[in-house]
């Protein structure tokens, strides 16, 4: 199948008057459409930096992404990333913040409207859809956050982190949770994570990066042999703790 | 609510007696002040020709009412202190939209606005009567000046510190700088607009009163200064208390406006 997207020798520095820092050595990866793949690595290594780069946000400076064959300056391909924090608006409703994106991409349609509408039905938001975000527990607000990503309905999703600010247990359920969503979705989706066991739990492939500046140690196939392959499940199996120790192994003897 | 423990009701009702004693101290303070001064200058403790009294303020209060004198000097300085607070307003949000989306063009200017904020404004004066003349432009001008630098400042300040992230989301949105500004910053931005805006009411009263003393023939500002010339002391101190009034009103208004303002943005329309 062909890539939907593929990174060769992908290096970026950033630039302050103190000098240069180099954030990525020759990043190269490829992800298959519908792929799951998470990212760990020690914090501060440069993982953000790659989902930026991919996002558009940051340019790279020597190296070639390509998005579905396109270079991804000229691509097309609609990429949606989801940040740490949810970043709702307090000045918004729930349902006014998951318009945020179609607003400013001027997508606002009746047939758009009804698509936020039926994913809020769908992810049991429906009667917060008039609340503030401050009245929404943690979770809910992720999953709002979702919603915002996904009403723009993107080929590629990129995660930032994106359950790192909830507390444990409400990490737990809302990490499995929009796991399925986005699986159930067919996403092709781009996980960065420091938590192993979500990692192992979510991705189909695991690609552990080295301390800054970040290059690829080791890419690690994720296969359950679960009948029904859910996070949870995932967390039962025994390969789970096998793939836990191989990367928590491979992440410290970069050390 | 049928049960109330007893200790709840003690609770409430030392509650009911601070905000008792609270109101009631205010009173007697105002009332107490008023009776001192009034017997003072029938005894002539204190000479009522330099320090007037209560009961001549009133007296003068009603006879320019039946004249309807001051009204129009009510007038005069209210007009003035509302449109030169409307044009600070405008003029600093657009300012400060201007200096936020060029780090140029701030860093450029950081230095001329720091100064101007620092300058006493009422040293501008004069200068405004020569360029435009004894009129009520220099009045409104000068009521401008005494508001406008701080209020760039402020909310420049207020712009900046707006969570970068909050930005970032923006842009994974695709959206551009424009979109940070509609969608982020003005709308984060309101309640230090308003509370901008009430330290900016209160300047401009000052100086819309710093322009009458020198370059009027009726507002408030202007009879305070000619009262004292011809000392008519007990129309100094009336117009000195319908300042204090104006003031409060005017304050109080835009109270009203930032309560309507969180009512609506907090309690969540269903």
């Amino acid at each position: 199948m062909e890539p939907v997207l593929e990174l060769s020798n992908v290096n970026y520095a950033y630039h302050t008057m103190d000098g240069e820092t180099k954030a990525l050595n020759d990043i190269s990866f490829s992800v298959a459409p519908g792929e799951f793949v998470a990212f760990v690595g020690p914090s501060g290594c440069g993982k953000s930096t790659l989902l930026s780069i991919l996002s558009g946000l940051l340019k790279t400076e020597t190296g070639q992404i390509r998005v579905n064959g396109k270079d991804l300056k000229d691509s097309t391909t609609n990429i949606g990333y989801m940040l740490q924090h949810d970043h709702l608006f307090e000045w918004r409703t729930i349902y006014h913040n998951v318009l945020l994106g179609l607003e400013i991409q001027h997508m606002l349609t009746a047939r758009t409207r009804a698509k936020a509408e039926e994913l809020l039905e769908l992810y049991g938001l429906k009667p917060f859809a008039d609340s503030r975000p401050s009245e929404l527990s943690g979770g809910m607000r992720q999953r709002a956050a979702l919603i915002r990503t996904l009403v723009l309905e993107p080929d590629i999703l990129l995660l930032d982190e994106p359950f790192s600010a909830l507390d444990y247990q409400t990490r737990l359920s809302v990490g499995d949770d929009i796991g399925q969503i986005i699986r159930n979705a067919h996403k092709t989706a781009l996980l960065v994570t420091h938590d192993l066991s979500e990692a192992v739990s979510l991705a189909d492939r695991v690609i552990i990066l080295t301390k800054r500046p970040a290059s690829v140690a080791r890419i690690v196939p994720i296969t359950f042999s679960l009948e029904d392959d859910t996070p949870m499940h995932r967390r039962d199996a025994p390969e789970f703790k096998t793939y836990f120790n191989l990367i928590w192994k491979e992440l410290n003897k970069n050390d | 609510m049928t049960d109330i423990s007893p200790e709840q009701i003690r609770y409430l009702n030392q509650i009911k007696r601070h905000v008792y004693i609270v109101r009631t101290a205010r009173i007697f303070i105002l009332f107490g002040f008023l009776i001192l001064w009034e017997l003072a200058a029938d005894t002539g403790i204190i000479d009522s020709f330099i320090f007037s009294s209560p009961s001549k303020i009133v007296r003068c209060f009603r006879e320019m009412v039946s004249d309807h004198t001051i009204f129009f000097h009510i007038w005069t300085t209210l007009y003035e202190t509302i449109i030169s607070f409307l044009l600070v307003t405008a003029f600093s949000i657009l300012a400060a939209v201007l200096l936020w989306s060029s780090v140029k063009l701030s860093e450029i200017l950081d230095p001329y606005l720091v100064v101007l904020n620092s300058l006493p404004k009422s040293a501008l004066a004069p200068l405004l009567i020569v360029w435009l003349g004894a009129n009520s432009k220099t009045i409104i001008v000068a009521g401008m000046s005494v508001a406008i630098f701080g209020s760039i400042l402020n909310l420049y300040t207020e712009f900046k510190t707006v969570d970068p992230e909050k930005i970032k989301l923006i842009y994974t949105l695709h959206g551009t700088k424009r979109h940070a500004l509609t969608k982020v910053i003005l709308p984060g931005s309101v309640p230090a607009i308003i509370s901008n805006m009430k330290v900016n009411i209160g300047l401009c009263l000052v100086g819309v009163i710093i322009g009458e003393f020198l370059a009027a023939r009726n507002g408030l500002g202007y009879l305070i200064i000619y009262s004292s010339q011809v000392f008519k002391m007990d129309w100094l101190l009336m117009s000195i208390l319908l300042l204090c009034i104006m003031a409060m009103g005017l304050y109080a208004l835009i109270s009203l406006a930032e309560k309507w303002y969180l009512k609506r943005n907090n309690s969540g329309i269903r």
